[in-house]
C-alpha cells in the first residue's frame, strides 16, 4: 500500500480551493495535490502516493544515509573482509 | 492532460474527389459504389501496387521457391494515433515482424478494415497513407483487402487485420523450440517504449520528453542476422506481454531455462520513470520494434555487432543465456545481485498503488 | 529518478547484505507489514541474498489481501448496478469475491474504471452528474489522506453523486494482533515507511515496551530495506528491543500533522474484519458521522450481503506468519495464481503468489 515515488516540485497553484502542484518524476510531470504540505516550495523534493504529496524529502538526511553506506563499505575494505559471497559487479 | 495531440487532419486533401461524405456510412461496407470509391480514392493510391490495381477477388502473385511463412494479427489499439506511430504502423510492422521472426523475407500483406459508422474519412485516409508508407519501408506490398462497416457504437472507430506471407529459404530453420543450453540471449534495443507511450496517453501523463512508440519493421535486421545461420536458433518480437512473456514461452517450448541479467537490459530513463510511477515492470511492457535472438555462443559477438549496425539496433545488448537448469522458467539476476523468477503474468499489467 | 536510483545501487546492496550475514549469529525471523515492501523484497531477490541470516515472513500488509470477502462482494454488487461508475485502484481488479471479480463484472458490461488517484474519481463524478460514482476506498494509513481529501472535497463542493466504499485498515493494531497470537514466530517488525510518513511512529513505543520486540521504520528501495533489516539484526543480536527509524529522509516522529488533522475529521476508528484473520478490534477507519452521507455501503442497499470463505483457503494463517504458503494443503493444487482461492495468491504481493513462483524454482534447481 505504499507505492510512493519522490519527485521535484516545479510549480504550485490553486485548483478547486486546494493547493496543487506540477511535480517532475525523473522527467515525467504529473499534477499532485499539495494540501498536506503547506510549507513545500518549488525546487523541493516530495514523496507522492496516489496523487498526493505526503512528505517532504529531507535531502540532507538522504545524503547522510548514502554516505553512511559508502563509508561502511570503505571500512570493510580497509580492515579486510571474508571473500564476497555475492556476485562480483562487472 | 496529455502533451501529445493527435494529428491535425484539417488540411489533408484527397488526391481525387470523393462523394461528399466526410464520415463513414453503412454504405461504405456494402460492396457498391461507395465501397468502390473508398478503394479507388483511398486504398489504391495509398498502397500503390499493380496486384491491387487489378482489383480481382484474389491477388495471384509470383513467389520464389522455399517454404511459405504465413501470419495474421488484428490491431485494436486505442488511441489510434500516438507518439511514434499509429494503428497503421502497428498493422504493417507487426505482421512483417512476425514473418521475419521465422526467418522469412516478408512479401505480401492483406488488410481488412472494420470501420464504425461515423468514423472520419480523413482519419481513414491518413491511416491508409501511413500503411502504404510503412509497407514501402518494409519492402512489402498490400495486395488485397476488405472493408466492412458496423453500426455506430459497435466498434472502436477502426480495427485492422493484416495477414502476411513471406518465403523462408530451405536452409533456414528458426523457431521457438530450438533454444539450447549454452545459447546466448540478445535483445535488439530498449524495452517498454511502446507500451508506456500508449499508457502515458491513456493516463494523461505529460512528459518533458515525450515517450514514443518504437514501432518498426525489422526484416532488414533479420536479413543481416540470417548471415549467421544455422547458429541463429530463435527469433521473437516481444510484443504483448513484453520480454518476460516471450522468454517464458520460448523456455517452455524449448524445455530449457533462461537466465537474464537485469543490469544488462537497455531501458530509456523516461520509460523507467513512467514504470516506477505507475508501479509497472518494464519486462512485461509491450514492444513493437524490438527482437530477441537466441544464438549459438560462437556467433554471439558477431550477431551483436550486426544488430548494433542496423538502424533499429543501436542499443542492442547481450542480456542472458539459456541453461538446462529450471526448465520452462525464466529467472533473473536482479540489479542488486539477488535472484528472482519472472513468471508469466496473468492478464494485463495495470497501474498499482501497493 | 533522484532519491530513488541511488537507493538501488547494487554494490552498496551487496555490502549491506554482507554486513547482515556477518552480524547474524543465527537465523532471525522478521516480518514486514507492507505490501510494497513485500513486493520490493521479492522483486529484488532480497530474501535469497539474506538466506540463513534472516527469514522474511510476509505479513498482512497488503490491503488487497486483507479486504474482507464480504466487502468485495458488496463492491461487486454496487458495481453491477446500472448507471454506476465504479472507480478503483488497479490492485483490486483481480481479487476474487465469492463468485467473481471486478474484471469479470467489467466484461459483463459494468462501468469499472481504474484510477490513479481518488481525485480522478471525484473528477469523474463532477463530469457525470447524472451517474452515481463510487470509489473503492481501500488502503492503509498511507492512502487514507488521499481518500479523506476526496470525500472532504465532495462535501465542500456538494458533489452529491460521489460516494466511497471504505475499507481502511491500520498497521499498529495488526502488529499487536500478530504479537498476541500464541503461535507468533516473529521476532522483530519492519514498520511500513510511508505509513509512518503520514502517522509518525510514536504508536510503536508501547508495543516495543509490552512485547520486547524491535520495530524498525523502513523504506522500500533495496538499500532502504537492507538498512532496515541490518539495524533490526543488530538490535536482535544485542538483545535491545527498540523503535528505530531507518527511513529518516521521509519519516519523522510526529508524522504529517495536516494529514492527521483531516483524517481525524473525516474518519473514525472502528473494528475491522481482516480477510483470513478475522475481526481485529479498533483496527480500521470508517467515515465519521458528518461524512456518513458519502458512505456507499449505506447509500446502496448491500447490507444483506454476507460471505463465506472457502474452507480450503488458509490465507489467514499465512498472513499471520503461522503457515508457510507451501505448507498449505491447497497450495499449488486447488489454489494457483490462475485459479486463486484467496487474495494471497492473487495479489503480486501475496505471500502465496511469491512462494508459488520462487518455490517452483528452488524445487527444480538452484541457480548459482
Amino acid at each position: 500500500m505504499c507505492l510512493a515515488v519522490p519527485g521535484q516540485v516545479k510549480e504550485i497553484y490553486e485548483s478547486f480551493g486546494s493547493s496543487m502542484g506540477k511535480i517532475s518524476f525523473g522527467g515525467i510531470v504529473k499534477e499532485v495535490c499539495l494540501a498536506y504540505l503547506p510549507d513545500i516550495a518549488v525546487g523541493d523534493y516530495t514523496i507522492v502516493h496516489v496523487g498526493f504529496a505526503i512528505a517532504k524529502v529531507d535531502e540532507a538526511s538522504a545524503m547522510q544515509t548514502l554516505h553512511a553506506f559508502r563509508v561502511m563499505g570503505l571500512l570493510e575494505e580497509e580492515f579486510g573482509e571474508p571473500a564476497a559471497a555475492g556476485r562480483e559487479t562487472p | 492532460m496529455s502533451a501529445f495531440a493527435p494529428p491535425d487532419l484539417s488540411q489533408w486533401s484527397c488526391p481525387l474527389p470523393l462523394r461528399d461524405y466526410p464520415t463513414i456510412v453503412m454504405g461504405h461496407g456494402g460492396g457498391g459504389k461507395l465501397s468502390a470509391e473508398l478503394i479507388e480514392h483511398i486504398f489504391v493510391p495509398a498502397f500503390r501496387n499493380s496486384a491491387l490495381e487489378v482489383m480481382a477477388d484474389s491477388s495471384v502473385l509470383p513467389v520464389p521457391t522455399g517454404r511459405i511463412a504465413f501470419s495474421t494479427d488484428t490491431y485494436v489499439v486505442r488511441p489510434l494515433f500516438f507518439p511514434g506511430g499509429s494503428i497503421a504502423d502497428l498493422a504493417v510492422n507487426g505482421t512483417v515482424n512476425d514473418l521475419a521472426m521465422s526467418g522469412a523475407t516478408p512479401m505480401y500483406l492483406s488488410a481488412g478494415f472494420i470501420l464504425e459508422e461515423g468514423f472520419p474519412i480523413a482519419q481513414l485516409a491518413a491511416i491508409a497513407e501511413r500503411m502504404g508508407a510503412a509497407a514501402r519501408t518494409a519492402g512489402v506490398q498490400i495486395v488485397t483487402g476488405d472493408t466492412k462497416v458496423v453500426e455506430k457504437g459497435r466498434g472502436d472507430g477502426c480495427y485492422i487485420n493484416t495477414a502476411g506471407i513471406g518465403i523462408v529459404p530451405d536452409d533456414i530453420h528458426i523457431g521457438p523450440t530450438l533454444a539450447r543450453p549454452g545459447d546466448i540471449v540478445l535483445l535488439s534495443g530498449t524495452i517498454g517504449d511502446h507500451g508506456m507511450a500508449i499508457m502515458s496517453v491513456r493516463e494523461g501523463l505529460a512528459f518533458e520528453t515525450i515517450l514514443k512508440s518504437d514501432s518498426a519493421a525489422l526484416q532488414g535486421m533479420v536479413a543481416s542476422l540470417l548471415e549467421f545461420a544455422p547458429h541463429v536458433h530463435v527469433l521473437r518480437d516481444p510484443t504483448r506481454g513484453g520480454l518476460a512473456t516471450s522468454l517464458n514461452e520460448i523456455a517452455a517450448q524449448s524445455n530449457v531455462g533462461i537466465l537474464i541479467e537485469e543490469r544488462s537490459l537497455p531501458i530509456l530513463p523516461d520509460v523507467q520513470s513512467a514504470c516506477d510511477l505507475l508501479g509497472m515492470d518494464p519486462v512485461y511492457i509491450a514492444n513493437e520494434g524490438k527482437l530477441v535472438a537466441i544464438v549459438d555462443p560462437c556467433v554471439a559477438d558477431d550477431v551483436l555487432r550486426a544488430m548494433q549496425q542496423d538502424k533499429h539496433g543501436g542499443r542492442a545488448a547481450i542480456i542472458g543465456s539459456v541453461t538446462s537448469k529450471h526448465p520452462g522458467m525464466l529467472a533473473a539476476i536482479t540489479a542488486i545481485g539477488g535472484t528472482r523468477i519472472i513468471p508469466l503474468e496473468i492478464g494485463e499489467q495495470i497501474p498499482r498503488i501497493c | 529518478m533522484k532519491y530513488l536510483d541511488e537507493f538501488r545501487d547494487g554494490e552498496l546492496a551487496q555490502k549491506l547484505a554482507r554486513e547482515i550475514r556477518q552480524t547474524a549469529t543465527r537465523q532471525w525471523s522478521l516480518m514486514e507489514v507492507c505490501g510494497g515492501q513485500t513486493h520490493s523484497i521479492v522483486r529484488n531477490g532480497i530474501d535469497q541474498l539474506l538466506d540463513g541470516a534472516v527469514e522474511m515472513i510476509h505479513g498482512p500488509g497488503c490491503p488487497v489481501c486483507v479486504t474482507p470477502l464480504e466487502l468485495i462482494d458488496k463492491a461487486l454488487a454496487i458495481a453491477a448496478q446500472p448507471g454506476v461508475i465504479f472507480c478503483s485502484f488497479g490492485d483490486m481488479l483481480r481479487v476474487p469475491g465469492s463468485r467473481m471479480d471486478l474484471f469479470r463484472i467489467k466484461a459483463d458490461g459494468a462501468d469499472i474504471r481504474v484510477v490513479y488517484s481518488p481525485l480522478d474519481a471525484l473528477k469523474i463524478a463532477r463530469e457525470n452528474p447524472e451517474r452515481q460514482v463510487v470509489f473503492f476506498g481501500i488502503g492503509f494509513e498511507t492512502t487514507a489522506p488521499a481518500n479523506a481529501m476526496a470525500v472532504h472535497q465532495a462535501k465542500l463542493q456538494g458533489i452529491a453523486n460521489f460516494s466511497m466504499l471504505v475499507s481502511h485498515v491500520l498497521v499498529p493494531p495488526a502488529i499487536e494482533a500478530i504479537l498476541n497470537s500464541s503461535t507468533c514466530r516473529v521476532q522483530a517488525f519492519l514498520a511500513a515507511g510511508h505509513v509512518c510518513s503520514v502517522m509518525g511512529y510514536w504508536q510503536y513505543y508501547p508495543l516495543v515496551e509490552r512485547y520486547k520486540v524491535p520495530i524498525v521504520i523502513t523504506g522500500f528501495e533495496p538499500l532502504d530495506l537492507l538498512e532496515g533489516i541490518r539495524r533490526t539484526v543488530h538490535l536482535l543480536e544485542a538483545g535491545t528491543p527498540q523503535v528505530d527509524n531507518a527511513y529518516q529522509r521521509a519519516v519523522c516522529f510526529e508524522g504529517n500533522q495536516p494529514a492527521q488533522k483531516l483524517l481525524s475529521e473525516v474518519f473514525e476508528v472502528t473494528d475491522r474484519g481482516w480477510r483470513g484473520i478475522g475481526v481485529i478490534p479498533r483496527s480500521g477507519w470508517r467515515l465519521s458521522q458528518p461524512y456518513r452521507d458519502f458512505d456507499a455501503e449505506l447509500r446502496f442497499d448491500v447490507s444483506g450481503i454476507t460471505a463465506e470463505e472457502s474452507p480450503l483457503c488458509h490465507s489467514g494463517e499465512v498472513l499471520q506468519g503461522n503457515l508457510k504458503p507451501n505448507e498449505c494443503p491447497s497450495f499449488g493444487s486447488a489454489c494457483t495464481p490462475r485459479r486463486p482461492l484467496g487474495a494471497t495468491m492473487v495479489s503480486s504481493e501475496g505471500a502465496c503468489a511469491a512462494y508459488y513462483n520462487y518455490g517452483r524454482f528452488v524445487a527444480v534447481e538452484s541457480v548459482h
